[in-house]
């Protein structure tokens, strides 16, 4: 097992990090790039809380190695906002309140955006689809499922 | 001879904590610091209670600075539980605010000599103080002292002086949507090591053997922690604590009894038991002439998880005389209590601090992990651990909500009445909550080498809302009852509080059954209800709701394999009315497709709170309902991750729709646990509607409805 040096291409920036290389990227992200907003949930890649965009996909980061995410653009729900200004599925989600804890909120944001990057006109078919594999305990599905199609009428229109 | 008067009686935990500045301060700032006993469980309370402080006080929503509960400042308000928050922290806070308010106008009154009739005009607009022709003469913000607050409440102001302000959206949802840190699990302390622990893989098991020194060894690892079976490793990095926590599974070994019962027969298990058995209540009349049928039937549930989104985790700092804990506990002063007696420290030498986790719907391992951190942080002292459950511990070790079986008999008069009703439950207990036994029942106090007895959990006195026995009273006026609720004495499997307790399977027993008489009667259930009521407001949610779901329309078209069911309940009895209408889809799938939701919490303080918490309950009520059921075999609980404890999918999710009857002359009641129990009742009678198939265990998965339907066909 060998530590080295990874540049990590991380919410627009370059991003240098000492790890060991089969560290799982979701610790990286929070503990040596103090980015908070990914969370743990299972550490099995089945619940959707550690959710971010590789390459413009959702993944879990819990069980996917650092040297893996090496040289491929990674966003993160902090990476959401531009320049302090939130993005319409963020803004979305205050709008219509949909969160109760908000600990799976990180992860449905980051696959709703590539949702919406994908069709910019999704049905409620297609939102269920898309977050199916993300599990609120909450019940705050309902919420969240107004929220992503609200963003995208605001994006349309 | 000196005599003390007593103490007027003052709204919710006012009344045990009466110091206005313990609740309030009033800063120069132009802020308003809020300090409530009560946490933030992903409720939304906090943005609750600051809406009660901005009408009360007449100040915006952004000058408002909630601060987290703590042992050591915040007002002792119990546990945040049962719905009882905005009765308890918003009842005080409302008088609070009003007297801070009072107190306020009449130090500006004094301070420019007003005349009695101008000062009692005197109105606040955002902290501005004006008369009555709009002219700004003063504010909270230039008077501010704390000297001013400084008092006990008298009870003497009145509340309800400002007009209720616009809901105010949640003071948390732009942190989570941004991914600011907010939670236990963001924590970063200077120094701080990770801490992993690993519990003994099954209720009954114990440590035999483990050669720590191997651990010990590897890359990052700063101790291992052995004491007894509690067993726990410290890193510099969490990915470290993550692997030497794999290593400790590996070489542990363990023995392990049989001690849990088949969770194939759960009903019988339960009344098997040694009991406590008591009698919740009962009615009597004279024998009623012309009793023409009996009817009898039996329910249950299973044990279910509390499968909060997130891992419990703790944050703890341990000097000889000073023990600091970060938790998502929702009973900091209990917790106190349990960690002062484990660590010898007196209360005032153990700090405990709120700190937001994920959502929390019951004792879930928030308490546990707690002692876990707190027992690693006593190998490093000076060092803040933090310390965080894998999702397996957080579904097989936190306490369970416990399984429930309830027989339910009735005698129904020649008119179509109910006349005697027999309701009769057994379960284990329903509070295992830390600092109310009479050793503490953290998970690790067990394990320890001088380990704590294992204690059995118990009921809250029915005045406190209860057990087992919550809404096993009847909300009819039947006019003869009886209720009986047996206690088992043994706990193969931990279990302890989930929202809304004994009364989900009480309600969705005694509702369930109501419909079977209903039906069985030929009686259209809706009018079968409404027969055995004269509560105006419970009538009133039940026909509320049969108004938002079109329900004779939707009982009277027969649509092949959809059904309509409703349910009702007062929660606890003296709680918020809820009643409830689920639409089923029973193909090749069972799906519930539409909730309708009519509820009374009394007076609506945060409206879009209430509704977010009813949306909430309701949902989680489905996946209880068509889901949820913890496994194990005979020493392990086996379901343990995601795949093992499915629970709803968004995909899966109804559409839910809610109204809110808002009472604004009557006092507020809470809206977290009104929905559980109706929803599973609406479900099961919605199922009925649909294929003429009685489901009475839950959860109602396709194998459990092909069971019911064998044994009706066998019957």
């Amino acid at each position: 097992m060998t530590s080295r040096e990874i540049k990590l291409n991380l919410n627009g920036r370059v991003c240098a990090v000492d790890a060991e290389e089969n560290t799982p990227l979701l610790y990286v992200l929070r503990n040596e790039c103090d980015l908070k907003g990914t969370r743990f949930g299972c550490g099995a890649a089945q619940c959707g809380s550690c959710h971010v965009l590789i390459d413009g996909v959702s993944v879990a980061s819990c069980d996917m190695p650092l040297w893996s995410a090496a040289s491929k653009a990674i966003v993160t729900v902090e990476g959401l906002s531009q320049s302090g200004e939130l993005s319409a599925l963020q803004q979305a989600f205050i709008d219509e309140q949909a969160a109760q804890c908000g600990y799976c909120i990180s992860g449905i944001l980051i696959s709703a955006t590539e949702l919406l990057q994908k069709n910019h006109q999704p049905t409620e078919a297609d939102v269920h689809a898309a977050l199916d594999k993300h599990l609120c305990r909450c019940g705050s599905h309902n919420r969240i499922v107004r929220a992503v199609l609200r963003a995208a009428s605001k994006v349309a229109a | 001879m000196t005599t003390t008067p007593t103490p007027v009686s003052l709204p919710g935990s006012l009344n045990a904590n009466r110091r206005l500045s313990q609740w309030l301060a009033i800063n120069p700032d132009g802020t308003v610091t809020v300090r409530t006993g009560k946490v933030e469980l992903g409720q939304g309370i906090a943005t609750a209670l600051a809406q009660i402080v901005c009408e009360e006080l007449g100040v915006a929503a952004s000058r408002i600075r909630m601060v987290a509960a703590s042992t050591a400042a915040s007002p002792n308000e119990g546990v945040t539980a049962g719905s009882m928050s905005v009765h308890d922290s918003g009842g005080a806070l409302r008088q609070v605010s009003a007297e801070a308010r009072a107190i306020y106008l009449q130090a500006a009154a004094l301070e420019l000599n007003l005349s009695d009739s101008d000062a009692a005009r005197l109105t606040v607009v955002d902290g501005s103080i004006q008369t009555s022709s709009g002219e700004a003469i003063s504010s909270y913000w230039t008077l501010a002292s704390q000297a001013m607050l400084d008092r006990d409440a008298t009870g003497l102001a009145r509340p309800g002086k400002v007009s209720s302000t616009a809901a105010m959206q949640r003071l948390d949802i732009p942190d989570k949507v941004t991914g600011r840190p907010r939670f236990v699990h963001d924590m970063m302390l200077p120094g701080m090591l990770f801490g992993r622990v690993l519990h003994p893989p099954s209720p009954g098991a114990t440590l035999l053997g483990i050669d720590l020194t191997v651990v010990d060894a590897l890359p990052g690892v700063v101790a291992t922690v052995r004491d007894g079976s509690f067993l726990g490793v410290l890193a510099s990095d969490e990915y470290a604590a993550v692997k030497a926590l794999a290593k400790l599974a590996a070489l542990a070994s363990w023995q392990e009894p049989q001690t849990l019962p088949d969770m194939h027969e759960l009903p019988a298990f339960l009344r098997g038991q040694q009991h406590d058995t008591m009698l919740v209540g009962e009615k009597t009349s004279e024998p009623v002439a012309g009793v023409t049928r009996q009817f009898q039937a039996s329910y249950s549930r299973p044990f279910i998880a509390q499968a909060s989104a997130a891992p419990s985790c703790a944050v703890a700092r341990y000097s000889p005389d000073l023990l600091e804990v970060w938790t998502h506990s929702q009973g900091i002063f209990n917790l106190r209590a349990d960690l002062s007696t484990i660590f010898g420290l007196q209360e005032g030498q153990v700090r405990v601090q709120h700190a937001e986790g994920a959502g929390s719907y019951g004792h879930n391992g928030a308490d546990d992990v707690a002692c876990d951190a707190a027992l690693l942080a006593r190998a490093v002292p000076g060092h803040a651990v933090r310390v965080q459950w894998t999702r397996e511990d957080e579904l097989s070790h936190s306490p369970l909500g416990a399984a429930m079986a309830v027989d339910v008999k009735a005698e129904v008069s020649s008119d179509g009445r109910i006349v005697d009703w027999q309701h009769e439950v057994w379960s284990n207990g329903h509070s295992m909550r830390p600092g109310r036994s009479k050793t503490p029942v953290l998970l690790a106090a067990t394990h320890l080498a001088k380990p704590y007895d294992r204690q059995v959990a118990i009921n809250m006195p029915l005045a406190s809302g209860g057990g087992s026995e919550r809404n096993s009273v009847p909300t009819y006026d039947f006019a003869a009852w009886r209720a009986i609720s047996h206690r088992c004495l043994s706990m193969p499997i931990r279990t302890s509080s989930l929202r809304s307790l004994g009364a989900h399977c009480n309600v969705f027993a005694s509702e369930s059954f109501v419909d079977e008489i209903a039906t069985g009667l030929g009686v259209d259930p809706l009018e079968f209800r409404l027969r055995h009521l004269t509560d105006p407001r419970a009538k009133d949610v039940l026909t509320a709701v049969a108004g938002m779901a079109n329900w004779h329309s939707l009982r009277s078209t027969k649509v092949e394999g959809r059904g309509v069911g409703i349910a009702f309940a007062r929660y606890k009895n003296t709680g918020a009315w809820c009643a409830v209408v689920a639409l089923v889809d029973a193909g090749h799938e069972l799906r519930v497709k539409n909730l309708w939701i009519a509820v009374d919490v009394g007076r609506a303080v945060h409206m879009d709170g209430i509704v977010n918490q009813i949306e909430g309950g309701a949902i989680q009520a489905v996946s209880w309902t068509l889901k949820e059921a913890a496994q194990f075999d005979r020493t392990r609980i086996t379901s343990s991750t995601w795949e093992t404890y499915p629970i709803l999918r968004f995909s899966e999710v109804p559409a839910v729709q809610v109204e809110v009857i808002d009472r604004p002359e009557q006092k507020s009641l809470g809206s977290g646990e009104a929905t559980n129990g109706p929803v599973s009742a609406a479900i099961a009678n919605a199922i009925f509607n649909a294929l003429d198939v009685r489901v009475r265990h839950m959860p109602f998965t396709m194998d459990a409805i092909t069971k019911a339907a064998l044994a009706e066909e066998n019957s």
